[in-house]
């Protein structure tokens, strides 16, 4: 069947002078020519470097931790174990969660005592005067251990007798969602449709290694350089470390990558309590086997579905099963399981609703945030069953999903009412537009497309009560400065911040400065996690442009005698817009205004909605602040004889309201959907009894310019998201359609699925051999 | 073990460095305060601390010093700079290619190597030249047009 592109509704956006210009992002040149510094490239004269020394055991009792000649070799300026900490913990769980308490025990220490949970959890931490005396000093510190036994699948952990890794049991979370009634749906449905899913541990994989120097100060302030998603973290690290909030500084670089990896604490919790110890300042940066070793990964899910279909097409209930490996610690784990539950039924309309999801602890590396936040694992298992009863059917997945497709005004999963613009037949059609002529099958090499729609949240939880603030000046030369406590992954986000202030202002994007990611001298502007900067800390720079912006139309309208809306700012002047000749500089206003004593200066906070909780026992509430819609299509090359796929095309189209800098919009659909495709082609983090066996990247492969071709971004602006200028959020959604429209695509090459991601070409030859293709 | 007495031109600046000959020339580079060579795995498999050694693009954590002795070497920064960018570097700022940034210092490298040795590369050969480059953030596509656009700019006289 060939797919036409669904004519969009018509959208009036106003013609804005930046905004949408396809601008040099502000921190694109300094990369490029090799200025810009990370923190792994600051040193401070006289630093110790320090090194942490991590259990080889997945699950342990600590017999013996003998850290006495570690410390007496020449060099050695400190040794610490959980001994001197007094239990210190980062705070990784949720309270609220299993029930209304907080699960004693369950937050990680900073450093293990009595047992391991994970082979890599940290035991002891290292100062010396040279990396080569840390290195050595690792190699005398002692350890003895009593083997207790693991559990490493969370299907066994759910098992009664299975090892329990905190008291009572495994269960770190559950959530579920009742709406309509799910038995009499199914009761109505013609048919029944159930699948399993699966999805593995996935890497980060950010080409940046955890890093961060740390110093004392002569106020007694812990200043910690660091590569971080949430400089926020400071008060949780001033806790664990005993100092005063105040006395922690966390002064965030620019960083080489994060994808919710860099999220939880990584580095800057052992620099402050080394830097506390030693009272010096201190290095510690990761080699790639300790980072993998040592961060979070993207949680395996098993997902299974159930739905109820009338033979028309219509879904009638819906009943879905979802378990996710947590591993050793809960850190994000109850968050990311919530996302998934809302996430579960994509961007259909479902009526009769059953969810049921939990997390569980198992002595794997511990699982926490991945671009996605659980959303990503959803989609894999929404879209592939939304292809599985197309095919019962016999209908085209595009037909099918266009009778289920949520609208504008209908309800989500948690009974939320959708109220900006629902462009999902708009996505699709377009991708599958852009597949093109298909390639045409020749000797073993078996064609296949498939594509997968989306619905996802950007912005945090509502119930989170989240807020972000920013300051915004017009200096007296008319050029404009930015101050925001905005983490920058590398997705734009401080380029957004100085787009926004300078399209308000009317000055250019090279007359903005941003001053950002710290801790104490800008506004704070919350976690770069959520795909919320652009609508949390981008509205807050609008609102405080906005107000100087204010001040000086109001003092313009003195001198030109016009009215506020007969004026406006663009180019570095203020002007008359029935006679753009008639107008001053913003310079000579500005210095007019600062002569007056009028403010060119304003700090403000916006704030997302504030809800309550949803409610425990059905899942319903308002949750999101708004959704993104989109789609990806791909077309692929299965080998029948050797079950390689090659991907041929790739395209995703998303609704992201209004793009503020459509270069920086392209790049996270182009570099959103590799890391997706890598999730369903080739990525798997390996763990063999706890034991994680891809450690680098020879074994930990993700995408080449060899394995993904470039992704066709096509990009559509609704304008009716609620960031600023109408802008919807796309640094996550961008991986989500990416896996399972690969999935779907090998499943109609070969005429069987692959239940269980990355598709391996032995899993491939297994579906090969099950669609029985000659 | 003895350090030996290592001589070295970066980016046109002469060294003359006590090294112990078992340290990498990534190592070195970064010692010596040449923090645009970027260490992202220390084992050849990721690319972000590609340098030219005399005039070939290497992962210079695959050098041990001793090898590099009396090389010249030229790293991304010593390409050009804010004021007087190279036309791949400005290519790379145009076209979107440096997200989080921390590839393409030797992103750039592959593709002057590239460009040197072919001034009009294809699609396929670029991203050949690139594929030992990891790049977890674009995708590629930006990367692959910029190398595009900076082949033109250079055919067009804009080589430095």
């Amino acid at each position: 069947m060939k797919y036409k592109a669904k004519e969009i509704p018509k959208v009036d956006l106003p013609e804005l002078k930046i905004v949408g210009k396809p601008l040099r992002r502000v921190d694109a040149l300094g990369k490029s020519v090799g200025a810009t510094v990370y923190a792994g490239d600051y040193y401070v004269p006289n630093m110790l470097y320090a090194k942490v020394f991590r259990s080889d055991q997945p699950s342990a009792r600590i017999i013996k931790l003998d850290v006495s000649r570690a410390k007496s070799l020449p060099g050695v300026e400190c040794v610490l174990t959980a001994q001197d900490l007094q239990g210190a913990t980062l705070v990784t769980d949720f309270p609220g969660q299993t029930g209304r308490e907080k699960r004693a025990g369950s937050d990680a220490p900073v450093l293990a005592s009595e047992v391991v949970r994970f082979r890599g959890e940290p035991l002891a931490l290292i100062a010396a005067e040279t990396l080569a005396i840390a290195e050595a000093a690792m190699k005398l510190i002692e350890v003895e251990y009593e083997s207790l036994p693991g559990v490493y699948d969370p299907l066994e952990a759910m098992k009664p007798g299975a090892p329990v890794v905190f008291e009572p049991d495994n269960i770190v979370a559950r959530w579920k969602i009742r709406k309509g009634d799910a038995k009499k749906g199914m009761e109505a449905a013609d048919i029944i449709v159930e699948n399993t899913f699966r999805v593995p541990f996935i890497d980060h994989a950010y080409l940046e290694p955890e890093a961060g120097v740390a110093w004392i100060d002569d106020q007694d302030v812990i200043n910690i350089r660091v590569a971080t998603q949430v400089v926020e973290h400071f008060r949780n690290i001033a806790r664990a470390v005993g100092v005063p909030q105040n006395k922690l500084h966390i002064i965030g670089t620019l960083i080489g990558g994060g994808f919710g990896g860099k999220e939880d604490v990584t580095v800057e919790i052992f620099l402050a309590l080394l830097v506390k110890a030693t009272r010096k300042a201190v290095r510690l940066v990761y080699t790639r086997d300790e980072s993998i070793l040592a961060h979070s990964k993207r949680h395996p899910f098993i997902m299974k579905h159930k739905t109820g279909v009338k033979n028309n097409g219509l879904i009638t209930a819906a009943e879905i099963e979802m378990i996710s490996d947590s591993g050793a610690y809960p850190y994000l784990s109850p968050y990311v399981l919530l996302y998934a539950t809302v996430a579960s039924t994509g961007p259909y309309k479902i009526d009769n609703l059953r969810v049921d999801s939990t997390s569980v602890a198992t002595n794997n590396i511990f699982a926490s945030a991945f671009r996605g936040f659980g959303a990503a694992q959803a989609c894999v298992a929404y879209e592939q069953q939304m292809d599985e009863i197309a095919k019962k059917l016999e209908m085209d997945p595009l037909e099918f999903r266009k009778i289920n497709y949520i609208k504008t005004g209908d309800k989500n999963a948690t009974g939320q009412v959708i109220k900006s613009a629902v462009w999902l037949e708009e996505t699709a059609s377009r991708v599958l537009e852009a597949m093109g002529e298909k390639t045409a099958d020749s000797g073993s090499l078996k064609i296949g497309r498939g594509f997968a729609s989306y619905m996802q949240s950007y912005g945090r939880i509502t119930m989170f009560h989240d807020t972000s603030r920013a300051w915004v000046g017009l200096e007296l030369d008319g050029t404009v400065v930015v101050r925001c406590g905005v983490p920058d992954l590398g997705a734009g986000q401080i380029n957004s911040l100085c787009t926004i202030a300078g399209e308000v202002l009317g000055v250019s994007l090279n007359d903005t400065t941003i001053y950002y990611t710290d801790s104490a001298l800008t506004p704070l502007a919350g976690t770069s996690t959520a795909t919320r900067q652009l609508y949390m800390s981008g509205n807050a720079v609008f609102q405080a442009s906005s107000a100087i912006r204010q001040v000086l139309l109001e003092r313009a309208q003195k001198i030109f005698e016009e009215e506020i809306s007969n004026l406006d700012l663009g180019g570095g002047k203020v002007f008359v817009k029935s006679n753009p000749s008639q107008g001053m500089p913003i310079s000579d206003l500005a210095k007019l205004c600062a002569s007056e004593g009028l403010p060119l200066n304003n700090l403000a906070e916006f704030k997302a909605p504030f809800t309550e909780p949803p409610d425990p026992e059905t899942g319903q509430g308002d949750i999101y602040p708004d959704f993104t819609f989109g789609a990806h299509a791909v077309e692929v090359a299965v080998d029948t004889e050797t079950g390689e796929v090659t991907i041929l095309k790739s395209a995703g189209c998303h609704d992201v309201g209004r793009a503020i800098n459509p270069i920086a919009v392209e790049g996270q659909i182009q570099g959103g959907s590799a890391q997706g495709l890598g999730y369903g082609l080739m990525e798997d983090v390996i763990i063999k009894e706890g034991v994680i066996k891809t450690r680098n990247f020879s074994e930990y492969l993700i995408p080449t310019s060899r394995d993904v071709p470039t992704t066709i971004p096509i990009i559509l602006e609704s304008g009716t998201g609620v960031g600023p200028f109408g802008a919807k959020g796309i640094g996550e959604p961008s991986l989500t359609p990416a896996a399972p429209a690969l999935a779907n695509a090998v499943a109609d090459a070969v005429g069987a699925r692959v239940y269980q991601l990355p598709l391996t070409p032995e899993r491939v030859l297994d579906a090969v051999r099950r669609g029985k293709i000659k | 073990m003895e350090q030996k007495l290592i001589n070295l031109i970066v980016n046109k600046r002469k060294h003359q460095v006590a090294f112990y000959p078992n340290i990498t020339l990534l190592q070195a580079l970064r010692k010596l305060g040449y923090m645009d060579v970027k260490n992202g795995c220390e084992q050849g498999d990721c690319g972000a601390c590609g340098v030219i050694l005399n005039g070939k693009a290497v992962n210079s954590c695959m050098v041990l010093i001793w090898q590099a002795d009396g090389s010249e070497i030229i790293t991304n920064a010593g390409l050009g700079n804010m004021e007087k960018p190279h036309p791949i570097q400005e290519a790379f700022a145009d076209a979107g290619a440096a997200q989080c940034g921390y590839c393409t210092p030797g992103m750039i490298i592959s593709a002057k190597a590239l460009l040197d040795e072919k001034p009009h590369p294809t699609e396929d050969e670029i991203r050949e030249a690139i594929s030992g480059n990891l790049c977890r953030c674009t995708g590629y596509g930006h990367i692959i047009k910029a190398v595009q656009d900076a082949a033109e700019k250079i055919a067009a006289g804009g080589a430095i």
